[in-house]
C-alpha cells in the first residue's frame, strides 16, 4: 500500500471552483439554446408575442424577481459569515435563502395553475385556437420557466445539504467550498431569471 | 526529466482497495481502471453496431429485398448511427485513452475529480444501454436516422423518445468528462510542466474538452425540445403550429459539427504521440500543432451551416459557411505536414502502431479532400444526401478516428496490460482492415457520384457492382477486426511480459513500470525541458 494516498480525499478550493465555473458555462449554453429559439420566434411574430405577454401577471413576476434578488444577497452574506466563523448567522442566512426560493416556487405554482384554469397549457384546445405566435410564446414560457424552476429546486436541495454540513461542521471557516459552489450555482439561477423576466413579462 | 519508476507500489491491476472483486472495478475511482471500463464497454458496443452495419451491407448486396424488410433496415441504420456516434466515436478516444493516459502524461496521480469521473462512466452506461434497448422495446426501433430530423422525428410512432433520452444522457456524460479534463490540465500538471512543455495528446484533449463543454449543451436542449414537442405538442419545429424545421437543423448542427472535431482532435493527438516515438525524432513544429488544435476547435464552431446548403439558407449564409469550411481545412493540413516532417530524416521503425498511424494519414486525407468537395457550394448540390456523403463521413470517422483508435491500442496496450501482443498477427489484421476498409467505402464514392442516395433500402441495378464490392469489403473488414481484437486480448492475457519502455518512447508514461502502479508515480516528476527530446539524436536543442 502506498503512503502517498492522494486519490480524491480533498479537492483544493481553486480546483473545485474552476470545475463549478465551467459547469456554469454549460448551463448558460443550455439556456442559450432556448434564448436563441426565443429570439428567432420573437423576430418572426413580434406583434403576437406582445399580445401573449399581456396574459402574464407582471406583478407576480416582479415579486419573484425581488425574492430571487434578495436570496442572492442572503446566500452571498452566508458565505461571508462562514468565512468569518459565524456559524449561527451563516445557518440563518442559508435558511432565509431556502425560504425565499420556496416562496418563488409557491408563486410559480399559483401562476401556472391560474393559467391552467384558463386552459392555457401545452396541447390544450384554447391554445390550438390561438395564433401561431401566441402558441409559440406559451410553449417557450412553459419550457423556459419550467427548466428554470427545475434549477431552483436543484438549488434548494444543494442549499439544504449545506444546512446539514454547516450543522455537522464539515462546512466551516476553513473548508467552505461546498457552500461557495452552491452560492455560485444559486447566482446563476438568479441571473437566468433576470433575463427571463423582461423577455417574458415586460414585452407588452 | 527525473525518472520516477516504482518498486514500492503494486500495479493498478493488482491493487486491492476498499472493495474486492468486481466491485474493485465498478466502484474504483482510479482513472486507469475507469479507462479500461470504458474500453471494454466500447468494444462490446462497437461489435454490436458493426454487426448491424454488416447486416445492412448484406441487405444491399442486391436490389430489392435480400434479408430484411424496409422498416427493419430503417431501424438498423438509425441504431447503427446512434451507437456508433454517441456511444463509441464521441466518447471513444477521450474516455478510454484520455482517462488512462492524460494524468500520466502530465505527471499527475489522477484526474481532478475522480468521483465525478466514475459518475460519468455510469451515466455513459445508462445512456448506452437505453440506446440499445430502444431497438427492442415498445413501438419498434427508431427510424429517424441518428440526426433526428423534424418533423419526422416528431411524427414517427417508433421509440424515438428512448433514443433522444439516451443521446441526452450520453451528452451529459461527455460534458462531465470534458469538464474534468479541463480542470485536470489547468490544475494538476507536474511541477515545471508549463503549458508549452505539455505533450501533444493532452493539448488535443484540452481543445476537445472545450468543445465538449461548450457545444454539447446546445444539442442537449435541442433534444429536450424535440421530446417536449412529442410529449407536450409544443410546436417549436412544427410548421403546422408556426414552428420552423430548419431551426432544428441549425440547432442540431451547431453541436453536431463541432462533435466531429470532438472525434477527430484526440485522434490527431494520438498519432502526434506515435510519430516522434517511431521516428526517434522530436516532433516537427510543436507550436504549430498546439495552435492548429486550438484553431480547429475554434473555427469548427462556425461551419455547421455546410450541412444545410440545400435546406434553404440565404446566399450570404451559404458562401460564408463554405468559406469557413475551407478555412478549417488549413490547420488540419498543417498537422499532416507536421507528421510527415516528423518522420522525415528520422530512424523509422514500422511497428504496428506506426503502420496504423500512417494509414490514418492516408485515409484522413481522402476523407478531408472529399469533405472539400462537399463544402463547395456547386458540387454540394450534386453530392448532397448521396452515398458520397456517407463514404466521406466513414473515411473521416472510421478511417480517421477508428484507425487512430487502433493505432493507440497497439501503441499503449503493452503499457496498459503489461504484456505484448503478437506482431505478425497484428500486421495481418492490419492488412485485412486496410484493404477491407477501402474496398467497403471507396466504391460508395463512385456510386454516390452516379446518384445513389444514402440511407436507401433499394437501388437501381446500375449501382449493383459497386455495392457488391462494398459488401465483400465489409466482410474482409469484419474479419480483420475480429482478428485484431483476438490478438490484443490474447496478448493482454498470455503475451510476453512487456518492458517499461518497449518503443523507446520519451514521454512520461514510458518512465513508469508496465502496467503502471496504482498511484502512477512515487514522487511527482520534475519537468525541466520540452517534451519529445530523444537523447541520441543530434538535432535536439
Amino acid at each position: 500500500m502506498s503512503v502517498h494516498n492522494t486519490h480524491s480525499e480533498h479537492i483544493d478550493s481553486e480546483t473545485g471552483k474552476l470545475g463549478m465555473w465551467i459547469f456554469l458555462f454549460t448551463e448558460l449554453f443550455l439556456f442559450g439554446g432556448l434564448f436563441l429559439v426565443y429570439a428567432v420566434f420573437r423576430a418572426k411574430y413580434s406583434a403576437e408575442f406582445h399580445l401573449a405577454a399581456g396574459e402574464l401577471n407582471a406583478f407576480i413576476g416582479t415579486m419573484n424577481t425581488v425574492f430571487l434578488l434578495f436570496s442572492s444577497m442572503t446566500v452571498a452574506m452566508s458565505l461571508t459569515a462562514i468565512q468569518k466563523g459565524d456559524r449561527k448567522l451563516a445557518l440563518f442566512l442559508v435558511f432565509v435563502t431556502i425560504l425565499l426560493a420556496g416562496l418563488f416556487m409557491v408563486n410559480k405554482y399559483f401562476e401556472w395553475s391560474h393559467k391552467f384554469e384558463y386552459g392555457i397549457y401545452p396541447g390544450s384546445e384554447v391554445l390550438k385556437n390561438m395564433s401561431h405566435g401566441e402558441l409559440l410564446f406559451f410553449g417557450l414560457y412553459y419550457m423556459m420557466t419550467g427548466l428554470h424552476a427545475l434549477h431552483v429546486l436543484v438549488g434548494m436541495v444543494l442549499l439544504s445539504i449545506n444546512v446539514v454540513k454547516i450543522r455537522s461542521g464539515s462546512v466551516n471557516s476553513d473548508h467552505y467550498l461546498m457552500l461557495e459552489n452552491s452560492a455560485l450555482y444559486w447566482h446563476l439561477v438568479d441571473l437566468i431569471w433576470i433575463f427571463l423576466f423582461p423577455l417574458l413579462y415586460l414585452i407588452t | 526529466m527525473s525518472i520516477s519508476g516504482s518498486e514500492t507500489q503494486v500495479s493498478y491491476l493488482e491493487y486491492q482497495g476498499k472493495h474486492k472483486g468486481i466491485w474493485s472495478w465498478l466502484l474504483s475511482t482510479d482513472h486507469k481502471r475507469i479507462g479500461l471500463l470504458y474500453l471494454y464497454a466500447i468494444i462490446i458496443f462497437f461489435f454490436v453496431a458493426a454487426f448491424l452495419g454488416l447486416l445492412m451491407r448484406i441487405e444491399l448486396i442486391a436490389p430489392g429485398r435480400t434479408i430484411m424488410e424496409p422498416q427493419t433496415y430503417n431501424g438498423l441504420f438509425t441504431i447503427h448511427g446512434i451507437i456508433m456516434i454517441f456511444v463509441i466515436v464521441i466518447p471513444g478516444l477521450a474516455a478510454v485513452f484520455g482517462n488512462f493516459f492524460l494524468p500520466i502524461l502530465i505527471g499527475a496521480r489522477d484526474v481532478a475529480f475522480p468521483k465525478l469521473n466514475l459518475f460519468s462512466w455510469y451515466l455513459y452506461m445508462i445512456g448506452a444501454i437505453l440506446g440499445v434497448l430502444s431497438q427492442f422495446i415498445g413501438g419498434g426501433a427508431p427510424d429517424t436516422g441518428w440526426t433526428f430530423y423534424v418533423p419526422y422525428s416528431v411524427e414517427s410512432s417508433t421509440n424515438v423518445i428512448y433514443a433522444l433520452t439516451a443521446a441526452f444522457i450520453l451528452g451529459f456524460s461527455s460534458i462531465l468528462t470534458g469538464l474534468n479534463f479541463i480542470v485536470t490540465i489547468h490544475r494538476m500538471r507536474a511541477p515545471g510542466m508549463g503549458w508549452m512543455r505539455m505533450p501533444l495528446f493532452p493539448w488535443a484533449l484540452y481543445a476537445t474538452a472545450w468543445i465538449q463543454v461548450l457545444a454539447t449543451p446546445i444539442v442537449g436542449i435541442t433534444l429536450l425540445m424535440v421530446i417536449a414537442e412529442r410529449v407536450l405538442n409544443i410546436g417549436f419545429f412544427d410548421p403546422a403550429l408556426g414552428g420552423d424545421p430548419v431551426l432544428f437543423q441549425h440547432l442540431f448542427w451547431i453541436y453536431s459539427h463541432p462533435a466531429v472535431y470532438i472525434m477527430i482532435l484526440p485522434a490527431m493527438g494520438i498519432v502526434t504521440e506515435i510519430f516522434p516515438t517511431f521516428s526517434q525524432k522530436p516532433v516537427f513544429g510543436y507550436g504549430a500543432i498546439v495552435l492548429s488544435s486550438l484553431a480547429i476547435a475554434f473555427v469548427g464552431y462556425f461551419v455547421w451551416g455546410h450541412h444545410m446548403f440545400t435546406s434553404g439558407m440565404s446566399y450570404n449564409a451559404r458562401w460564408f459557411f463554405s468559406f469557413l469550411t475551407f478555412i478549417v481545412a488549413v490547420p488540419s493540413a498543417i498537422k499532416v505536414f507536421n507528421w510527415i516532417s516528423t518522420m522525415y530524416g528520422g530512424s523509422i521503425d514500422l511497428k504496428p502502431p506506426l503502420l496504423y498511424a500512417i494509414s490514418f494519414i492516408f485515409l484522413f486525407m481522402i476523407g478531408g479532400f472529399t469533405g472539400l468537395v462537399l463544402g463547395s457550394l456547386a458540387t454540394n448540390v450534386q453530392t448532397h444526401d448521396t452515398a458520397f456523403v456517407m463514404a466521406h463521413f466513414h473515411y473521416i470517422i472510421f478511417g480517421g478516428m477508428g484507425f487512430a483508435f487502433f493505432a493507440a491500442i497497439h501503441y499503449w496496450a503493452p503499457k496498459m496490460f503489461g504484456r505484448m501482443y503478437n506482431f505478425r498477427l497484428a500486421y495481418i489484421a492490419w492488412g485485412f482492415n486496410f484493404i477491407g476498409f477501402n474496398m467497403l467505402y471507396f466504391p460508395l464514392f463512385i456510386v454516390g457520384l452516379q446518384g445513389m442516395p444514402r440511407r436507401a433500402y433499394d437501388y437501381l441495378p446500375q449501382f449493383q457492382s459497386g455495392h457488391v464490392l462494398s459488401t465483400i469489403g465489409s466482410f474482409i473488414l469484419f474479419a480483420g477486426l475480429l482478428l485484431m481484437v483476438y490478438n490484443l486480448i490474447r496478448g493482454a492475457r498470455k503475451g510476453a511480459v512487456a518492458p517499461a519502455n518497449p518503443w523507446k518512447g520519451v514521454t512520461l508514461e514510458w518512465k513508469i513500470p508496465s502496467p503502471p502502479p496504482h498511484e502512477n508515480f512515487d514522487d511527482l516528476p520534475e519537468i525541466t525541458s520540452k517534451p519529445y527530446l530523444f537523447g541520441n539524436i543530434s538535432d535536439n536543442k
